[in-house]
């Protein structure tokens, strides 16, 4: 329970009402061991206890503060830690614990708490630190510009789609009138007084939600490219004016109805797609704004908190361990070793020494160091792989557009047979001319054709999130359903990605001295003993002497120990004879005490428990796997052995030039799946038809990458290919439902067999239809295999 | 019928009314967030 909301008096606390209730409800059935369970699950809440005076800051102040005119400041701040309505009732009580607070909002969704304070009352970092002790850690949101224009789009494209739909409501219900009276219970002067109302009616919608379109249509013709808004105002200005003139010379079929309904259904799935496409971008944005917003600077010997947006080239910042970098520079002074994951996808620490290049948002793991800034804020190298992560997501083009290009052409065929049809009929029977041409406008709207794609693709990819699935675009999902070749790296992938100690013979005693010899090491395998071995206390070791790549050694309470590979420690220790390996994937430990060796251990990257029943799952249905890894070849034709891989598939000793060398062959003869993670498959995932970062994964690699796995192992894997084909497979029944409605429709029509009052009947159940088919498809939902 | 010339109008007059409301609204930014106000509706104080 959050420090703040303790009553005193209650023998029992709770952070919100929900919680209170809840108990009180448990409490009553007798149920409360529930909450000796539910304890060992819950983390508890854990406040950094950081001061957060850099919110104070006047830098920081310039870079995320508003002053509103009341007096008032307003910011808003990036929450840890925020999942449900207990996490509203609770921000939003800050005003009332916090003196000077005058409103504080939540954005669940997205994590942003809107905080609005009086600076003569209360100070920011009082403000910060209140939202620690409850639990949500606060960072300043850097992405508050780019969120205003975000917020101006979206309301726009709001406003647009609620305008067109008014207005197609209307012309609609202005049509039924006129095709009902179409058998010839109209009189003139109502009919002309009902195609005047909906062109009147119809107007707005061209002039102001229709007009992206137009002005899609003309930058697009400026730059001498034709873009899928060429077709669709063609078509729309084509209706109009046809339509207009019809009007004014009161004869020939109007299209209002038809056009104003294309315009709310292409709009509606434009805003589909854009919503999409934001999910990508909005993960990049959040690691971002979760990189240090402060950094230690050292001036004339004092160290001051300061936010990292105010650091310039040449300040020298102080990094203790566990801080995260905050900006690209070289190591002044100190030693350590990094974990650059965020880059570069290894787990692997990295040594540093004074003279090195370090780089914001990895983590200082050991020991403190002093940078000199060379690149902060902006110009760093994970400010530039977010720009590239968002540009890339922006740029691509989804299959939606091919749906809407395909809609235009539509419109301007389906203009041209209802002329067609006018004239033909004109000959045979003027008096049912307009009908059967009116009923062919209405029976063949092509909004089910608008919506089919991007409904079923955004339907798919927000399901796909909800199950730790994120897909960057409906393309990456077209090229997924279809079985190809899937290359799979094997550090990260398939195996855990970290050594560990497989197997141990040897006494207890043992594991003190060994632990005690590896403390000072940064090594894998001293990780791996540290890990295996979490509750065993060591003793101090003098003298301790690294060999790199070999083994260490050192004075353990007066034994003299040596640890490391068996050429190592055999020309110092003898022994009773050493086991074979198990393995070739495996490396040989040995431990020698006073010059005998003493025990043995093996150690490796051990395989994923879900990477063998994943790739016999790819396997059965159709797609060849191979591995591509920069590992030792022995150790990846062990690991695909173990998987039951043919050895021609299995390369290592692939640099990142030969991944994307074999990549790049194999896209001859088909689609390749580039699975991985990590900066050396940056390159080989760009290439693929798709490439695909596992969790753990690097920003390195979702910026190249079309699917990011959020879960850990390969079973996502599986569930993304299947939801893939499900989704084409709704996909092209929606495409070809609407296509066979279509054709039966306007062959009806044509023959003068659908009396427009039947089409308009028709026409919206075309679209109920594909839009209840989209969101009732179980595309995500149906679990892992 | 000839009421159509007066109720017609009127009902568009109606519909451009609502239409103005909603555009008011959506910039008032009443559609920004529609996850949390559902989950406002818990604060019983």
């Amino acid at each position: 329970v959050p420090a703040g909301l303790i009553e005193d008096v209650a023998e029992r606390q709770f952070c919100c009402a929900g919680c209170r209730t809840a108990y009180a409800i448990i409490h009553e059935h007798g149920l409360d061991r529930y909450y000796s369970l539910s304890e060992q699950r819950a983390a508890p809440v854990r406040p950094t206890g950081d001061s957060f005076e850099s919110f104070d800051h006047t830098a920081f102040d310039a870079l995320y503060v508003e002053t509103l005119p009341s007096g008032l400041r307003r910011v808003e701040l990036y929450l840890e830690g925020v999942h449900c309505a207990s996490c509203v009732w609770l921000v939003e009580r800050v005003p009332l614990i916090l003196k000077g607070v005058a409103r504080a909002e939540l954005n669940v969704r997205r994590s942003l708490a809107t905080v609005e304070w009086n600076p003569v009352v209360v100070r920011l970092s009082d403000i910060a630190r209140q939202l620690d002790v409850l639990g949500y850690t606060p960072h300043p949101y850097r992405g508050a510009a780019r969120n205003a224009i975000r917020t101006r789009e979206d309301r726009a494209m709001l406003a647009r789609i609620g305008i067109a739909a008014a207005i197609a409501i209307n012309v609609m219900l202005a049509a039924l009138a006129l095709y009902s009276g179409g058998g010839g219970g109209i009189g003139a002067e109502w009919e002309r007084y009902f195609r005047w109302i909906s062109f009147i009616v119809v107007t707005p919608a061209m002039i102001w939600p229709a007009r992206v379109f137009f002005a899609g249509a003309l930058a697009s013709l400026r730059v001498r490219a034709l873009s899928m808004d060429v077709p669709i105002a063609l078509g729309l200005a084509a209706g109009y004016i046809q339509g207009a003139v019809n009007t004014i010379a009161d004869e020939g079929p109007v299209y209002f109805d038809g056009l104003a309904v294309l315009i709310f259904a292409l709009l509606v799935g434009r805003y589909l797609q854009m919503r999409g496409q934001r999910a990508a971008a909005d993960s990049a944005e959040l690691l971002q704004s979760l990189t240090p917003s402060t950094a230690r600077v050292v001036e004339d010997g004092t160290i001051r908190t300061i936010p990292s947006e105010a650091l310039v080239p040449g300040a020298v910042v102080d990094v203790r361990a566990g801080d995260t970098i905050p900006a690209d520079g070289t190591v002044e002074s100190g030693a350590s070793a990094l974990d650059c994951s965020l880059l570069t996808g290894e787990s692997k620490l990295v040594s540093v020494a004074p003279g090195d290049d370090v780089f914001a948002g990895t983590v200082n793991r050991r020991g403190g160091i002093r940078v000199l800034v060379t690149r902060p804020g902006e110009t760093s190298r994970v400010a530039h792989l977010m720009r590239q992560v968002e540009e890339s997501a922006a740029r691509r083009a989804p299959i939606v557009q091919s749906a809407n290009r395909l809609a235009g052409v539509f419109v301007a065929v389906v203009l041209v047979l209802a002329t067609g049809t006018w004239i033909v009929w004109q000959a045979i029977d003027p008096a049912r001319a307009v009908d059967h041409a009116i009923a062919l406008l209405i029976v063949t709207c092509p909004c089910a054709l608008a919506l089919s794609t991007p409904l079923a693709v955004s339907v798919a990819i927000g399901r796909a999130a909800r199950h730790g699935i994120l897909v960057k675009g409906g393309d990456a999902l077209e090229a997924l359903a279809r079985p190809s070749l899937v290359l799979l790296d094997k550090t990260g992938t398939i195996t855990e990605g970290r050594a560990t100690v497989v197997r141990w013979s040897g006494p207890d005693f043992v594991k003190r001295v060994v632990l005690a010899v590896e403390a000072q090491s940064s090594h894998p395998v001293a990780d791996a003993f540290a890990r295996a071995w979490p509750g065993v206390a060591a003793p101090v070791a003098r003298d301790v002497r690294y060999t790199a790549g070999r083994g260490v050694e050192g004075i353990v309470e007066g034994a003299r120990v040596v640890v490391g590979s068996p050429a190592f420690v055999l020309t110092r220790a003898e022994s009773s004879g050493v086991a074979s390996r198990t393995s070739e994937a495996l490396t040989t430990i040995l431990v020698a005490v006073n010059g005998v060796v003493v025990a043995e251990a093996e150690i490796g990257d051990t395989l994923r428990p879900d990477a063998a029943p994943a790739v016999d799952a790819l396997r059965s249905r159709g797609w060849r796997v191979g591995v591509l890894s920069g590992d030792a070849q022995p150790v990846v034709d062990a690991v695909g052995r173990a998987l039951g891989l043919p050895a021609d598939d299995c390369v290592g000793d692939a640099t990142p030039e030969d991944k994307l060398a074999r990549v790049q062959a194999e896209l001859r003869s088909g689609p390749v799946v580039m699975v991985g993670d990590g900066v050396n498959d940056a390159a080989a995932m760009a290439a693929a038809t798709v490439g695909v970062s596992v969790h753990g994964g690097a920003e390195a690699s979702l910026r190249t990458a079309d699917v990011y796995l959020a879960r850990p192992g390969l079973a996502p894997l599986v569930e993304l290919t299947e939801g893939a084909q499900r989704t084409l497979a709704v996909i092209r029944r929606n495409i070809a439902f609407s296509i066979v409605y279509n054709i039966i429709g306007a062959g009806l029509a044509m023959a003068g067999m659908m009396p427009p009052m039947a089409a308009a009947v028709l026409m919206p159940a075309s679209s109920l239809t594909v839009v209840f088919a989209s969101w009732r498809a179980r595309t995500f939902d149906g679990g892992p295999a | 019928v000839s009421v159509l010339y007066i109720v017609l109008p009127l009902a568009l007059i109606i519909v451009a009314a609502a239409v103005g409301a909603y555009v008011w609204a959506v910039k008032r930014g009443q559609f920004d967030d529609l996850d949390t106000p559902a989950m406002r509706a818990v604060d019983d104080e």
